[in-house]
């Protein structure tokens, strides 16, 4: 493995970070003097020029040979404390390319999105600060070339999330929401932290103290024997990390954040909440792909949490009827997805469909957004509809996405799920249920975006009527990203065309070289039954249509009522699924009621507990206290003063010796004198 | 010289110095004191150069008596100071008035 040491890479996450300065300290004042454009100007820029720097990175990759594509750029050092050394380095690679790629051409559509999304906003320069922000601390997370950097970017684009769903802070409810995504994230990068400790020290008892990616890898195979209480280590730091990717990626049962994270504005759920930071635990993942594989186990609950979550956040998605609370239900189970590939071994169809959800899944977040900007900030599906002719380019780019998450033949979203799919069914650590489960779900995927698509540009509107004057199509500096990410969703799935149906999977072999010592042999190379495949890819799509079909029949045709689907079992299930499994509530009660239950327990306990010991060891001091003073007074004064009293006594006799009379001290001397020299005599 | 003795001189310089230690002990006017202390002090002179006529072949006790002159009017200099000091707080000089330093 040949490295490249190279100087430029810095300049891609240093861009946005000057960005953010300028914006943030400074953006009042731009603002100010040359209004919106000024600020948006310097805000999309940096990001842009990033993306060019990623390009020019790309190319330079092209240029190497396949299994020297490695580009590193040592900034500077940071800790170097006995065996721990970290440094300030970044790392380009085929897979932090593809991120790079990604979080700087999407983000930088979403960036010029947000100019016309935001545009009237008092604090608009506020916003474009964190989005560079963001940018920044995303872009450190993926090109961090060792897990303390990455673990930085970890922190940072958890903080820009936050500060950004409470966008608005005004509103109790968006700073509520953001305080929820902090704080539950912290709960899984607890778990991260712990899975960097457990590495760490591991491998440092076997001599080869280590925290690069590379150096990591290298030794991983000295821990492979290694146990920790009973545990296997890899085992368990595996799971650990994972539990940090279910708090980043919203995976159950950390998912409860990523639905609330909503209250944000549109652009940030397009870029943090649907394309870039939920995936970072995916890319976490990928990265750590050789230690995954040495833990068949936690790759078991890797694929296992990912087809619950896949299944029941779409199970959710049915019957939402906030538009973008359907998105966030629909990105919680592609994430989903994306965990399957990676708990079977698949890791490029894992990051393969990281890539083309990301396109999709930001055309529907930026053409929902551009929707609620066209309704005067209405979000209730219910009351859209109709909205096919008077928004028209909304509308196709957002019907082109929904067909590409649906799945259908040809698009993006086909070619990466139809793969993840086929490896879910045929890798070692696959099984026909986890198969069945993402067909589920894959079916209900496409049924509830079909009614999304369905209630909002078809039928009659039933806004009111003052909202209905004032729809209009949103600006172009909207309309553009929307193009051009609604023919990414086209048009990147033909990067990843599987070989069975023609096609060379550019998208694998770029990435091989990052995957080939966490890939097991079986799951790429063996029984490529291309029938096998063909029949499942058939049910898949034949599933998909059957989502979009009752769809159809449900909120086209009208043929059967929702309402009495709903009524179904005394209306249970359908309440059960529109307050979402009523996880909330039961977070909500175990923990939040959990915690209050043993804070007032320690509430009690102090009060009556410690504060009793301290005021009887309070009471006990004043009692000696007071028997100190009394003693102090009476006996030790007492004796100062006697003494005093015989010396004064004394000192008042004895001065009657001082005559002042001259002779008589005369006299004295020489009686002295006499009796001295008498004594001298005798 | 024949005839006068170490003796005699001693005899001179005792009477001299219990006229002085007399005078110092029963005056009561300060100037009166400071005499008494002359009278003694040149007793001692006459003592210093007796010695040192008939004691040794050396001239040290000559140069004492020299240095005795000169601290005796440096000493008179001096105590005359305080009398007129004393003089003009107590308008007296009787050193029975003088007694304020008593306890």
């Amino acid at each position: 493995m040949e490295l490249t040491p190279v100087s430029y890479i810095r300049w891609i996450p240093a861009l946005p970070l000057i960005g953010a300065v300028l914006n943030g300290f400074a953006g009042a004042g731009i603002q100010r003097r040359f209004g919106e454009r000024g600020i948006a100007i310097l805000a999309c820029a940096p990001v842009l020029l990033a993306f060019a720097i990623s390009v020019q990175a790309f190319l330079h990759l092209l240029s190497l040979e396949p299994e020297s594509r490695f580009l590193l750029d040592r900034v500077a050092g940071w800790i170097d404390i006995g065996t721990m050394k970290a440094d300030i380095a970044f790392l380009v690679d085929p897979l932090s390319c593809v991120m790079i790629l990604v979080i700087t051409g999407i983000g930088g559509l979403i960036h010029i999105y947000a100019t016309g999304y935001m545009h009237g906003d008092q604090a608009f320069w506020r916003f474009f600060a964190f989005l560079n922000l963001f940018t920044f601390a995303m872009l450190t997370l993926v090109l961090g070339d060792n897990l303390l950097v990455m673990f930085v970017g970890w922190e940072g684009v958890g903080l820009c999330s936050f500060a950004l769903i409470g966008f608005w802070w005004t509103d109790h409810k968006n700073t509520s929401a953001g305080n929820k995504a902090f704080i539950v994230n912290r709960v899984g990068d607890f778990g991260f932290l712990l899975g960097i400790f457990l590495i760490f020290w591991s491998l440092d008892s076997q001599g080869h103290g280590a925290l690069a990616f590379r150096d990591i890898q290298h030794h991983a195979g000295s821990i492979a024997d290694m146990h920790f209480w009973g545990w296997p280590v890899a085992t368990l730091a595996t799971l650990f990390l994972f539990v940090g990717a279910t708090g980043k990626s919203a995976q159950i049962p950390l998912y409860v954040w990523l639905p609330d994270a909503m209250q944000g504005p549109t652009p940030v759920s397009a870029l943090i909440h649907a394309a870039t930071m939920v995936t970072a635990g995916v890319y976490m993942i990928a990265r750590m792909n050789f230690l995954f594989a040495m833990a068949p186990e936690t790759l078991a609950v890797v694929a296992g949490i990912g087809a619950a979550t896949a299944f029941f956040a779409a199970t959710i998605g049915l019957v939402q009827n906030d538009i973008k609370r359907v998105l966030a239900y629909s990105t919680v189970s592609q994430l989903g997805y994306m965990f399957i590939a990676m708990g079977v071994g698949a890791w490029t169809a894992g990051v393969f469909h990281l890539v083309t959800h990301d396109f999709f899944k930001a055309c529907l977040f930026l053409g929902s957004g551009s929707v609620i900007h066209g309704m005067s900030n209405e979000q209730d599906m219910r009351k859209m509809g109709g909205l096919r002719t008077k928004m028209p380019i909304t509308f196709w780019t957002f019907l082109i996405a929904t067909l590409a998450i649906a799945g259908t033949p040809l698009t993006a979203g086909f070619f990466s799920k139809d793969e993840i799919l086929w490896k879910a069914w045929s890798s070692e650590y696959g099984s026909p249920v986890l198969w069945v489960i993402g067909v589920a779900g894959a079916g209900m995927t496409a049924c509830y975006m079909f009614r999304q698509v369905f209630m909002t540009f078809f039928g009659e509107c039933r806004a009111d009527p003052e909202v209905q004057d004032h729809i209009h199509e949103s600006p172009f500096a909207m309309t553009m990203p929307l193009v051009v990410l609604a023919a990414g969703s086209l048009l990147v799935g033909f990067l990843g065309v599987p070989e069975f149906l023609g096609g060379s999977n550019h998208f694998h072999a770029w990435l091989a070289p990052v995957f080939e010592h966490g890939a097991h042999g079986g799951a790429h190379h063996g029984h490529h039954d291309v029938a096998m495949e063909w029949t499942l890819m058939m049910i898949s799509v034949a599933v998909a249509a059957t989502g979009v079909f009752i769809a159809y029949l449900f909120y086209f045709r009208q043929s059967f009522s929702a309402a009495r689907v709903a009524a179904i079992g005394g209306g249970g299930p359908y309440t059960l699924l529109l307050n979402k499994y009523y996880v909330d509530e039961i977070y909500n009660f175990v923990v939040i009621g959990g915690t209050l239950l043993i804070s007032r327990f320690l509430a009690w306990f102090d009060g009556a507990i410690v504060d009793g010991i301290v005021n009887a060891t309070a009471a006990i001091t004043r009692r000696v206290s007071a028997f100190n003073g009394m003693f102090d007074n009476r006996v030790v004064d007492a004796l100062v003063n006697l003494l005093a009293n015989r010396t004064y006594a004394l000192g008042t006799r004895l001065r009657h010796v001082q005559t002042g009379g001259i002779n008589a001290y005369l006299y004295v001397i020489v009686g002295a004198v006499t009796v001295v020299l008498l004594a001298r005599l005798m | 010289m024949h005839g006068i003795s170490l003796e005699h001189f001693l005899t001179v310089g005792l009477l001299l110095f219990v006229l002085g230690l007399y005078t110092v002990l029963t005056r009561r006017n300060a100037i009166g004191i400071l005499m008494g202390v002359e009278l003694i002090l040149n007793s001692a002179n006459i003592n210093y150069v007796a010695f040192a006529r008939y004691g040794g072949s050396s001239t040290d006790g000559q140069i004492f008596a020299i240095f005795v002159i000169m601290l005796a009017a440096a000493e008179a200099a001096v105590g005359l100071a305080i009398v007129l000091g004393i003089y003009k707080n107590f308008d007296s000089i009787d050193v029975e008035a003088t007694d304020t330093l008593r306890y």
